[in-house]
This record gives structure tokens, sequence and C-alpha cells, in this order.
């Protein structure tokens, strides 16, 4: 049953660690042509859920980094040991130990975060764009790309995260990171009372509501969609 | 009265989809067209209402301080959980196959897609987070499901009327569709200020 997967390594002896064009395509490609979010539409849930605050986003980025890159090494490290048949809870497993992990050592680091992005650690266990490289990739391939391909994908997926929160927290809360940058009393950086031409402007509420994340994420996939045009749905 | 109160709180005003943005993967996947919409939307209704209230047994018999090992083993939920959706997927899969080979027919490849479903997990982990009772944890995965379902045909209707409409190439599909969930949302949230209680007298 094994040997299926086995065949594909049997070609030339390459190095255990090594980093060349094939390596950098696997990095580059998730951002762009292949992205995880606006192209293979992976991994929506916790990526809408936790923008509405810039560090939320950026922690989710970095758990989800971990998960994603460990998960694909650990996997295929076992993939010749794993049988076909299991292989879903196999990994399940391998996922959900290190989803424990990050979210014990949130827990123990920053107990508020922990308690304000909920039950969106627990859920990148279900998050479909581990499970999918997992399948995808890990199973077929060696370690090391394995590693670097998990890194792209979760790297393409930060890079949405952290689209979508920015603009949420700037036009939602009038703040980046906590740093007060446009607002209505003199603590903000851009201080709109004060201007005559801006003092229209309020923080709009409805970009940390649903459905906001929904069109800022909407209007991403049309802005690189038009710039990138091969990715165009023509069905 | 308090039971039927969770059910139309979690099917409506907290709907899963368009409040928690739980499932969404399987929500854009599948909404192409109603058929398999509904298909899905049925299966996630069947397992969300079988997990959740084991999942309530297991955290309560054997996870909590005072269950059957007697000490605090919370650490371990996310694993025994997810074990549990996984073996129950497919166990309800054998179940439907043996008895009903037309329900079988109709959720055909949906039951085994909704392992990494994130609205089932999600199901169990807010029930946990809520602090509901076993009976409540029942009309919880019922209702939620059942919005899960409402949520997942209505965009599927949606998306089949608008594949005749003059939509931007570049908004074409995905990215139509996601503006239209955000719509959908805004609709939703129009029920928030509702009380159910009130409601039901």
């Amino acid at each position: 049953m094994a040997n299926t997967t086995v065949q594909q390594d049997t070609q030339v002896k390459e190095p255990i660690i090594s980093f060349g064009k094939k390596e950098r395509k696997l990095l580059l490609d998730p951002l762009n042509d292949n992205n995880p979010i606006t192209v293979q539409v992976l991994g929506i849930c916790s990526a809408l859920a936790v923008t509405t605050l810039l560090l939320k986003a950026v922690t989710m980025a970095l758990a989800v980094i971990f998960v994603l890159a460990f998960s694909n090494l650990f996997t295929s490290l076992l993939r010749n040991y794993i049988p076909k048949e299991v292989r879903m809870i196999a990994q399940l497993i391998i996922i959900a130990t290190l989803v424990t992990v990050v979210a014990l050592a949130l827990k123990a680091w920053d107990y508020p975060l922990y308690k304000e992005l909920s039950v969106f650690v627990g859920l990148i266990i279900t998050n479909c764009i581990v499970m999918g490289r997992l399948e995808a990739f890990a199973l077929a391939n060696k370690p090391w790309p394995s590693f670097i391909d998990g890194i792209g994908n979760a790297l393409g997926y930060s890079i949405i995260l952290i689209m979508i929160a920015t603009v949420r927290e700037l036009f939602g809360k009038g703040t980046i990171m906590g740093w007060k940058i446009i607002g209505p009393t003199s603590e903000y950086l851009l201080n709109t009372s004060s201007l005559s031409w801006l003092s229209w402007y309020q923080p709009n509420n409805l970009m940390v509501l649903f459905p906001s994340a929904m069109f800022v994420l909407g209007v991403i996939i049309w802005l690189h969609r038009s710039w990138n045009r091969k990715l165009i749905d023509v069905s | 009265m308090d039971l039927l109160n969770i059910f139309i709180k979690s099917a409506f005003i907290e709907n899963l989809a368009l409040a928690y943005f739980l499932g969404m993967c399987s929500y854009l996947a599948v909404s192409k067209t109603v058929r398999t919409a509904f298909g899905l939307g049925l299966a996630v209704i069947f397992v969300l209402g079988i997990t959740i209230p084991i999942n309530w047994i297991i955290d309560h018999y054997l996870l909590s301080e005072n269950g059957l090992f007697g000490m605090d083993l919370t650490f371990l939920r996310f694993i025994l959980f997810i074990a549990v959706i996984a073996s129950m997927v497919q166990l309800v899969e054998m179940v439907v196959e043996r008895f009903s080979p037309t329900l079988y027919n109709a959720l055909g490849i949906f039951l085994p897609l909704i392992t990494v479903n994130c609205a089932i997990l999600g199901g169990s982990l807010f029930m946990i987070s809520k602090e509901y009772n076993f009976a409540e944890s029942v009309a919880f995965g019922l209702g939620g499901g059942f919005g899960w379902f409402l949520a997942i045909v209505a965009i599927a209707a949606i998306r089949e009327k608008i594949r005749y409409s003059n939509v931007p190439a570049p908004l074409r599909g995905l990215g139509i569709a996601f503006i239209i969930t955000g719509f959908m949302g805004m609709s939703f949230m129009a029920l928030m200020g509702i009380d159910p209680a009130a409601l039901i007298k």
C-alpha cells in the first residue's frame, strides 16, 4: 500500500536540505498565483473572523505558520508508515497535537488575547489549508520541500489576513496595532475634528462586523484578479 | 420553551455561517447549485445534531475534573473532539448507507467532507464556551445545523440566478459570492435585536 507513494521519491539523490529554484517556487507560488485564500478558497473561516484587529490577525498568522510547517514536516516524515485507510485520522491527530501546543502556549503568554481569539485557535485543526496541503503535498513529497511548502502556503494566508485586518482596523476603529491613527480627538495622529475638510469622518462600526469582512475580501479578490488576469473564473 | 429559544437563537441570530464565519470553505465550494447545497446542508444538520451531544457527554464524563478519571483533562479536548467527529462521520455514513440508500445517494460525497467542516468542530467548541447542559446542547446542535442549512441553500439559489448577470470579469465566481454573502450577513444582522422568548409567547 505504502509503496505507491514511495515511487515519486526514487529520483536523483539530492541533499536533504537545499534552497534552489524549486524551493523558491514552492515558497513564492502561494503568495500570488496559487494563493490559498483568494485562489484556492481554503481557510476562509478563520481568515475572516480574526481580522477585526491587526494584532489578532498577526497572532493567528504566526500560529498557522507554525502548525502548517510542522504538520507538513511530520506527515512527510511518516508518509510511508501511515496506511491509506486511516490517513485522515492520523493527519488530524498530528494537526490537533500541534494546535494544542499553540493554544496552551498562547494561553500562558497572553491570556486576554487567547480569550479574544476564542474558538478560532482550536479551529486551526479544521482549517482546510492545513488538511489540503497534507493531502496534496506532504503525503507525496520529502520532508524538506514539504516544510517549505507549508511555510509558503501559510505566508500566502498571512499576507491576505494582514491586508484585511489593516483595512478593517483602520476604518473601523481608527487604529493600527493599537496605535491611534485617525479619529476625532487630539489623541489620534490625524485629528479629524481639527481639520475642517475632514470633520465629517467617523470610524465606521460596520467595518468590525461580519459583512465588511466579506466585502473587503471580495474587493481584494477583485483587485487580485484584475491584476493577474489568468486567474479569472471562466466557467 | 428555553430549548426552543436556544434553537431559534442559534439558527437565526447567531447563525454559524453568517455571524461566525464557520464552514465557509464548503459553503463557498459547494454552493454552485441548489441540489448539492441542499445535500450538504442536510448532512451538516445530521452530523451537528449527533456530534455536539456526544462531545458534551465526553467533556462532562471523561475530561472534566469530577469525571471518570477524576482529573482535569481538558487539554485533550481538541484531539478527542476531532477524533469523535471523524469517527462519527464515518459511522453515520455506514448507517445511512445500510438503512437509507436514497438518503445516502443524496448526501453522497458530502458526508466525508464534513469532517473538516469548521462548523462542526466550531459548534462543539461553542457548546463548551457557552456552558450548555445536555438538552440545551442538543437544541444548539440542531439549531446551528438548521441555520447553516438555510444559509447555504439561500446562497446557492442566488448564485444560480446570478450566473446570467453581467458581473465584471475579475469579480465573477468567487468575488461576487463573497460580496453577496456580505449582504446576506447584513440582512441576518437585522435579526439581532429580536428577543426569541417574546417571539414564542
